[in-house]
C-alpha cells in the first residue's frame, strides 16, 4: 500500500473520529463522557510514558510530579482572578499569577514545557542512574513535587488544591491531544532517533559503540515524555476542576503504570486500548465494592477491591503475558486490511 | 595506526594490565592472544574508553586519545565489535544494521556498505526482517560484525568473535575477517582461539597475566615452543 493512500485512509479515520465526538459530544450522559474523557487523557499519559519506560527502557516513576507541574500550570492560568482571590484564603496568590489569565489551549502548553524544563533539570542528573535506582530517583522527584506543591500556599494554595478551575475539557479536547501526542511520538519511534532510543533500551554499551550519545538521547526521551505528562495533567485539572497535592501522589503514577504495561511496552496501539478499558473497568467494577454474593458467600462491603482486582490483573499480565495486551503488534492500515481479507477468504472456504 | 605505550590499568586493588606496549600497523590484522583473565579484554575495552587506565597513553592515528569518549573514538572510526555479540535482540536485523550507520549522513555510501555487508553475510539478507534475537548464534555474531562494519571503522577491534560458535563457523568467521582486512580496514583482534588467530594475524602479542611475555608474526609464533605449550596444545 503506498505512503499516500495510507495518508488518505488516517485523514478519513480522522474525520470519522470527528463525528463521533460531535455525536458523543451531542448525545452522551455526562457518566459516559467523563469516562471517555478520562480514557483519553490516560491516552496521553501512557504513550508518553511508554516513551521513556517501553521504547528508551528507562524505569521513570515520576509522571505524576509532570502531571502536577502541568496541572498547576494550567489551573493558575485559566482561572478567573477573581475565583483565586476567592479560594486563596490562606495566603494571597503572588503576583503576577494573580491577575493573569489565558486560553486553555495557551496554559496547557506552558504547563507541558514548564514539565519538559523540568524533566530536563533532574533528568541530566539522574538519567546516569539505571534500573531500580533511576526508579526510585525518580520517584523521589515526583515526591518532592508533591510535598513543595503541599508547602508553598502562596502559589498553590496549600493542601486545600486549588477549587472551580474552569472545566474547559471535552472530548475535543481531550482526544485531540491523545491524537497529537501519538501522532508525535510514533513519528519519533520511526525516526533515527527513535531507533537510537531502542539501541539504549536494548544494550547501552553496544548503543554507545555504535555512536549513540546515551545522555542527550535518555533526556530528550524524558523531556517528550514529561512534556505530554504535563499536558495530560492539565488536561485532568480542567476535567475535575478541582486539583490538591494529594491527587499526585504515587498512586497516579501507578495507574498509568498499569496502563502501559497491561498495554504492552512498547506497544502505543496497547496502550490507547488498555487506557480506555482501565477507565472502564474501573467504574463497572464498582459493584465489587459495594458486597456482593456467589452462591452462598456473602462478601462484605471492601473499599478499593477494585484496586486489588487491577493489581491481580498486573501480576497476571507480569506472570503469563509479559509483552501485554498486543505485544509489539502495532495498528497499521496493512495490518487492518490483511485481516479483513483473511476473514473473507475464510468466508470463500466455506462457501 | 595505533600505538599503546606502557598501559596500566586498575580494577579496584587488582593491577590488570602491567605496562604493556603494542603496535597495529595500518592495514594489518594484529592479535593479542592469552588465557582467561590475561588481560586481552581489559585492554580492548581500555582503547575504546569503556575503562579507564591508571597510566600509559593510546595514540590512534598518531594522536593521544586520552581526552575522547567511548563515542567520540567510534566516529572516529574506532570501532568495536563487543564480547558476547550484544546486539540489539528485539530490532531487525536491518534496524541494526542501520544503527551501526547511525553517526553516518552519507544516504549513498551507507547504501553501497549495506550492499556489500549482504556480499559478506548473504544469511543476513535473507533475514532482514526478522528479530536479532532470533537469530543462530553464528549468525548473531555475523551481525555484530556487520553492524560495526556499518560504521565505516578504519580499525576494527574485535572481542572473540569465535567464542561459542561451531568450528565451521569459527572458519567462516575467520575468512570473513581476512576479506575486511583485504578492503582496507585494519584490526586488532582478541581471541582466546590461539591457533586461528595466528594464522590470519600479521603479527601477534601473548598476554599474560598484564604482561605480555612474547610478540612476533603469526606464523612464526605458531611454530613458537612455548606458545605451542601453552596455547595450541603441545
Amino acid at each position: 500500500m503506498s505512503k499516500n493512500k495510507e495518508r488518505l485512509l488516517s485523514l478519513i479515520a480522522l474525520v470519522v473520529l470527528a463525528f463521533a465526538i460531535n455525536f458523543a459530544e451531542k448525545n452522551l450522559d455526562n457518566y459516559t463522557l467523563r469516562i471517555l474523557n478520562l480514557g483519553a487523557i490516560y491516552t496521553t499519559l501512557g504513550v508518553s510514558l511508554n516513551l521513556i519506560f517501553g521504547f528508551t527502557g528507562q524505569f521513570s516513576l515520576g509522571h505524576a510530579g509532570f502531571m502536577a507541574i502541568g496541572a498547576y500550570t494550567t489551573s493558575l492560568f485559566i482561572m478567573p482572578p477573581m475565583y483565586k482571590e476567592m479560594s486563596f484564603i490562606i495566603e494571597p496568590l503572588i503576583w503576577p499569577l494573580s491577575v493573569i489569565q489565558l486560553p486553555f489551549v495557551v496554559a496547557l502548553l506552558l504547563g507541558g514545557v514548564l514539565a519538559a524544563v523540568a524533566a530536563i533539570i533532574i533528568g541530566l542528573p539522574v538519567l546516569r542512574l539505571r534500573g531500580d535506582y533511576l526508579g526510585i530517583a525518580t520517584l523521589g522527584f515526583a515526591e518532592i513535587i508533591r510535598v513543595v506543591s503541599n508547602n508553598i500556599p502562596q502559589v498553590t494554595n496549600g493542601a486545600l488544591g486549588l477549587k472551580g478551575i474552569p472545566g474547559y475539557s471535552n472530548l475535543w479536547w481531550t482526544v485531540g491531544f491523545a491524537v497529537l501526542t501519538i501522532f508525535v511520538i510514533k513519528r519519533l519511534i520511526a525516526s533515527s532517533y527513535g531507533r537510537a532510543l531502542m539501541a539504549i533500551r536494548e544494550n547501552e554499551i553496544a548503543a554507545e559503540a555504535m555512536g549513540v550519545n546515551l545522555t542527550y538521547h535518555k533526556v530528550m526521551s524524558f523531556t517528550v515524555s514529561a512534556f505530554f505528562a504535563g499536558i495530560g495533567g492539565g488536561l485532568l485539572a480542567s476535567l475535575l476542576t478541582t486539583i490538591d497535592p494529594r491527587a499526585f501522589m504515587f498512586v497516579m503514577t501507578f495507574n498509568v503504570l498499569i496502563v502501559v504495561v497491561i498495554g504492552g511496552l512498547g506497544s502505543i496501539t496497547g496502550t490507547v486500548m488498555a487506557a480506555f478499558l482501565f477507565n472502564f473497568f474501573l467504574e463497572y467494577l464498582r459493584p465489587l465494592e459495594q458486597g456482593f454474593n456467589i452462591g452462598p458467600l456473602a462478601f462484605p462491603e471492601i473499599p478499593g477491591l477494585r484496586m486489588v482486582t487491577f493489581s491481580l490483573l498486573l501480576l497476571i499480565v507480569i506472570i503469563f503475558k509479559q509483552d501485554g495486551l498486543l505485544g509489539e503488534i502495532e495498528f497499521t492500515w496493512k495490518g487492518f486490511f490483511s485481516f479483513f481479507d483473511r476473514f473473507r477468504s475464510a468466508e470463500g472456504g466455506k462457501m | 595506526m595505533l600505538r599503546v605505550e606502557d598501559l596500566h590499568v586498575h580494577y579496584g586493588g587488582i593491577h590488570a594490565l602491567k605496562g604493556i606496549n603494542f603496535e597495529v600497523p595500518a592495514q594489518k590484522i594484529v592479535t593479542l592472544i592469552g588465557a582467561n583473565g590475561a588481560g586481552k579484554s581489559t585492554t580492548l575495552r581500555t582503547i575504546c574508553g569503556l575503562v579507564d587506565k591508571s597510566q600509559g597513553s593510546i595514540y590512534y592515528e598518531d594522536k593521544d586519545i586520552n581526552d575522547f569518549d567511548t563515542r567520540q573514538r567510534t566516529i572516529g572510526g574506532l570501532v568495536m565489535v563487543p564480547e558476547g555479540r550484544r546486539i540489539f535482540p528485539n530490532l531487525t536485523v536491518y534496524e541494526n544494521l542501520k544503527l551501526g550507520a547511525f553517526k553516518r549522513n552519507d544516504t549513498d555510501g551507507i547504501k553501497k556498505d549495506l550492499k556489500w555487508v549482504y556480499e559478506l553475510f548473504p544469511r543476513l539478507e535473507e533475514r532482514l526482517q526478522q528479530k536479532g534475537g532470533t537469530l543462530s548464534g553464528g549468525e548473531q555474531q555475523m551481525l555484530a560484525v556487520a553492524r560495526a562494519l556499518m560504521s565505516k571503522p578504519r580499525l576494527l577491534l574485535m572481542d572473540e568473535p569465535s567464542l561459542g560458535l561451531a568450528p565451521l563457523l569459527v572458519q567462516e568467521i575467520f575468512e570473513i575477517i581476512e576479506e575486511i582486512n583485504s578492503q582496507g580496514t585494519t584490526i586488532l583482534l582478541i581471541e582466546q582461539n590461539a591457533y586461528a588467530a595466528l594464522k590470519v594475524a600479521d603479527y601477534a602479542y601473548v598476554l599474560e597475566t598484564g604482561q605480555i611475555i612474547i610478540e612476533g608474526p603469526g606464523d612464526e609464533l605458531l611454530q613458537n615452543d612455548e606458545v605451542k605449550k601453552a596455547y595450541l596444545g603441545g
